[in-house]
């Protein structure tokens, strides 16, 4: 019995791992082709046709190039920031439901790694565990530069991650449960018999509160103030070289994947499709159909991320404080207020 | 110049409407620019595959007329003396032609050459034109040298240039 769980859980590792780090470098590559495209060029189109190589030619790029470590750096916690970035941005994925159950010889199997009942938690927890990466990262190359770049990426996640945990409350309230699994089966539900009741409908505000800071959350722009080049070379990462610093460039964009799969799960729906139910498809097929749909919204919530990027310019650091502490806290406290009245008197 | 400075200080605006502050309607609108250039299709030109078709105006790599296989040098020799970068030689020798001088060397020197034109302007024959190659690659001082083989082009494939010449002279 222990023995299946253990194959189970690997199974299921190696194929969300697999197929988050190929996405991973098809995301590189998306961002340069959209970028490319919203500027009237053409984007990487050597390695492959389209470019399609072109991410993996980069990493294998890197795996050649020197490492250099700064003389006064502190060298094993140099090594260690990028190992803790890029480990916390894969395993966020591990309690996301990316389907229903499928069954396999009559058994029935749930499409996530970590069937925990306290997955928002151990997402909120694992992605604040991310900035530890960023600042130690900071502060160990004994480069003022880079201890900027941390030190802001700390102040930045923390002011953040209080209006992402408040908006995320209105989520709990509304399923009365932390189970990612269970809130997506909410939202499964129609309002009126029409509207699916997916919580962007229900929950609007806490829906911009919690996108804006995974944008903070994500080192994205407008936020992405702990490498702002301009200013500060390369903010954290200024002394990293050779596939130390494809670690972060990874971890960067892993991250961002998490952040959609997370949007996706808590307000869009998951893998809900609405009205799939009444086609009358076999569950397999059915399955499958879901499966495909939390795809195609991950992708459209990460095409967003993209093109944000290349249309919004950057915050001022006054700017930013400005939005995390006097807009998106009230907000979301009064979300909060709001949905609580709403469920005691309906 | 007080004016100017003044002007330069940086406002803040402080009369904002509730709209703008609001900030969505703005970053509305950006995303409404990038995805309509999302759509619009690349200037980019796929350079070794595609190449851009330069204007008759342009002024590539001189040439030498050649009509029949022959020069149409008369090795004057104006435009060796009017080449600012001194890149033109001629040695001119006779011939039974009835031009009676033909060039016997015609070497431009296409590291000295500035694309300037001046030859082409002032030569009395028409006999050597700017063409509208742009790709010059050697990898000697010796292979810059380009010497009568290199030089002479059909007059067909100049034609554009010569009409230009014509009309704009
Ligand atoms: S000016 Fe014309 S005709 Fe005279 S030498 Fe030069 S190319 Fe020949
Ligand atoms: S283009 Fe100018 S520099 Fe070049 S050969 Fe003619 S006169 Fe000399």
């Amino acid at each position: 019995m222990t023995a299946d769980i253990i194959i189970e859980a690997l199974v299921k590792i190696g194929l969300v791992l697999t197929i988050n780090l190929t996405l991973v470098a098809y995301l590189v590559l998306a961002e340069r082709k959209v970028s490319a495209f919203i500027q009237n060029r053409l984007g990487p189109n050597r390695v492959g046709p389209w470019g399609m190589f072109q991410s993996f030619a980069d990493v294998g790029k890197l795996f050649f190039k020197e490492d250099i470590v700064p003389a006064a750096a502190n060298k094993f916690v140099h090594t260690l920031a990028p190992l803790i970035s890029i480990s916390v941005a894969i395993s966020t994925f591990a309690v996301i439901p990316f389907g229903n159950t499928i069954a396999i010889n009559g058994q029935e199997y749930k499409l996530m790694i970590g069937d925990v009942n306290i997955g928002i938690l151990f997402i909120l927890a694992l992605t604040s565990l991310g900035v530890y990466g960023i600042v130690l990262a900071g502060w160990s190359s004994n480069n003022k530069y880079s201890l900027l770049g941390g030190l802001r990426a700390s102040a930045q996640m923390i002011s953040y991650e209080l209006s992402m945990g408040l908006s995320v409350i209105g989520v709990i309230l509304i399923a009365g449960t932390l189970q990612l699994d269970k809130i997506v089966v909410q939202q499964g539900e129609y309002l009126w018999g029409v509207i699916p009741a997916w919580n962007i409908v229900l929950q609007p505000i806490g829906f911009i509160t919690f996108l804006i800071a995974s944008f903070a959350e994500t080192n994205r722009l407008p936020f992405d103030l702990p490498e702002a080049e301009p200013e500060l070379v390369g903010g954290y990462h200024t002394e990293y070289s050779g596939m130390k610093f494809g670690l972060f460039f990874l971890a960067e964009y892993a991250n961002m994947i998490t952040a959609s799969a997370v949007i996706v799960t808590l307000y869009l729906g998951g893998w809900q499709f609405p009205f799939l139910e009444y086609l009358g498809l076999s569950p397999l097929v059915m399955t499958l159909a879901q499966m495909g749909a939390f795809a195609v919204k991950v992708a459209l919530a990460l095409f967003f991320f993209i093109v944000v990027r290349w249309t919004v310019p950057r915050f001022r650091y006054d700017q930013l404080m400005d939005l995390g502490w006097k807009v998106m806290l009230p907000l979301a406290l009064a979300n909060i207020v709001v949905t609580g009245f709403f469920l005691l008197f309906r | 110049m007080e004016k100017f400075l003044e002007k330069s200080i940086p406002v803040r605006r402080k009369n904002l409407t509730f709209w703008q502050k609001l900030y969505i309607p703005a970053i509305l609108s950006g995303l409404k620019i990038t995805m309509t250039e999302f759509f619009k299709p690349s200037v980019t030109i796929r350079y070794p595959e595609e190449r851009t078709v330069m204007p008759e105006s342009f002024r590539g790599r001189p040439v030498l007329v050649a009509e029949n296989g022959t020069e149409r040098c008369v090795a004057c020799g104006l435009c060796a003396r009017v080449c600012p970068a001194l890149a033109i030689e001629v040695q001119a020798g006779e011939t039974e032609l009835g031009k009676e001088r033909y060039p016997e060397r015609f070497e431009i020197n296409m590291v000295r050459c500035i694309f300037c034109g001046f030859c082409e302007e002032v030569c009395p024959e028409e006999a050597i034109i700017m063409s509208q190659e742009y790709e010059l690659v050697f990898t000697s001082q010796k292979e810059a040298l380009f010497g009568k083989d290199k030089l002479m082009k059909p007059i067909e494939e100049v034609q554009t240039r010569l009409d230009f010449l014509r009309k704009n002279r």
